[in-house]
């Protein structure tokens, strides 16, 4: 049984390491850029995966197209900029902070802040409720 | 007016509620596989790529320039371009305007097959073995469809297989308007 366990695991770091068919660069802080970047952006076609994560055509294709512009000295701005100017901000995993995401970014603390003061009200209002019975 | 006192607390979490419903609702409706393209009224990207059916001719950018043309971006590969092909070859049949294609990540005997079985609506295919093309065009799936302008502008795009009501209330409505353009 744990030999099997084993076996599937190996199986599947295997698969891990099979999706980046990009050779590796021999200076670690290119592979570090690259990887970096890799993660930042989404697959298209996935959605919900990003593109050092997505076993799809199109990753491969962003994968390929990232790793030659690390090779050719382009900076991370000028490779997102790259990127967003052909697919959108949709393309950036973690969507950037603007006026069309500020709800997005803010709208969890603002429901938190909310829910809070409703609380705090219901629990104020229960320890005057008690005081005027006893 | 006591009684409407007596409401005030489910007001706010009525709004709020009405608020998270009308999001919702309206997320339900979206089609989150149609992105949409940062491209459109910025000109053509360029290119340099060789003719599907004669390999040793080059086509440019340049094709856009003095008319409009629709720029449909398939594949053999792709189950959705064969779906499409009949209402492009219909479409060709019209003779509207010149339909380009951009075929990618393709086998090219796979691609001149299928033209030579279900009819060939373009006037010239570009073919783009590698990809890059298509990314420059921020393509992401097959079939997508530009419609360019006289001057080489990237006016509409329309996601996935053209349909015979695509063309009817989008396509031909917008091309008559950028050939009366000057």
């Amino acid at each position: 049984m744990r030999a099997a366990f084993a076996i599937l695991a190996l199986l599947y770091a295997g698969l891990a390491l099979a999706i980046d068919s990009e050779p590796p660069f021999a200076d670690p802080a290119l592979q570090a850029r690259y990887e970096q970047l890799t993660h930042e952006f989404r697959c298209l076609v996935c959605q919900d995966e990003t593109v050092a994560d997505s076993n799809a055509e199109l990753a491969a294709d962003f994968r390929r197209q990232i790793h030659g512009m690390v090779e050719a000295g382009r900076s991370e701005a000028e490779i997102r900029q790259y990127m967003v100017s052909r697919y959108g901000n949709f393309v950036l995993y973690k969507p950037p902070v603007r006026g069309s995401t500020a709800l997005l970014w803010a709208g969890p603390f603002i429901l938190l802040l909310l829910a809070l003061t409703v609380v705090a009200r219901v629990v104020r209002r229960r320890a005057s409720a008690e005081e005027g019975s006893s | 007016m006591k009684k409407l006192a007596q409401y005030t607390p489910f007001i706010l979490p009525g709004l709020v509620l009405l608020f998270l419903i009308g999001l919702f609702a309206r997320g339900l409706f979206l089609d989150p596989s149609k992105v949409e393209s940062p491209l459109i009224g910025k000109p053509a990207p360029a290119f340099s790529l060789p003719e599907l059916k004669q390999p040793d001719k080059r086509l440019d950018q340049g094709l856009f320039q003095g008319q409009v043309t629709l720029l449909n971006v398939w594949g053999a590969w792709c189950v959705a371009c064969h779906e499409e092909h009949p209402v492009l070859v219909e479409l060709a049949a019209r003779k509207l305007l010149p339909i380009y294609g951009l075929d990618y990540h393709d086998d090219p005997q796979a691609a001149l097959a299928m033209l030579e079985k279900d009819g060939d609506p373009y006037t010239a295919v570009l073919f783009d073995a590698s990809g890059d093309v298509a990314i420059d065009w921020g393509v992401y799936g097959a079939p997508e469809s530009f419609l360019v302008d006289k001057h080489g502008m990237i006016r509409d795009k329309y996601i996935g297989p053209i349909t015979p009501e695509i063309i009817e209330t989008r396509l031909v409505p917008m091309l008559k308007q950028l050939q009366a353009e000057p």
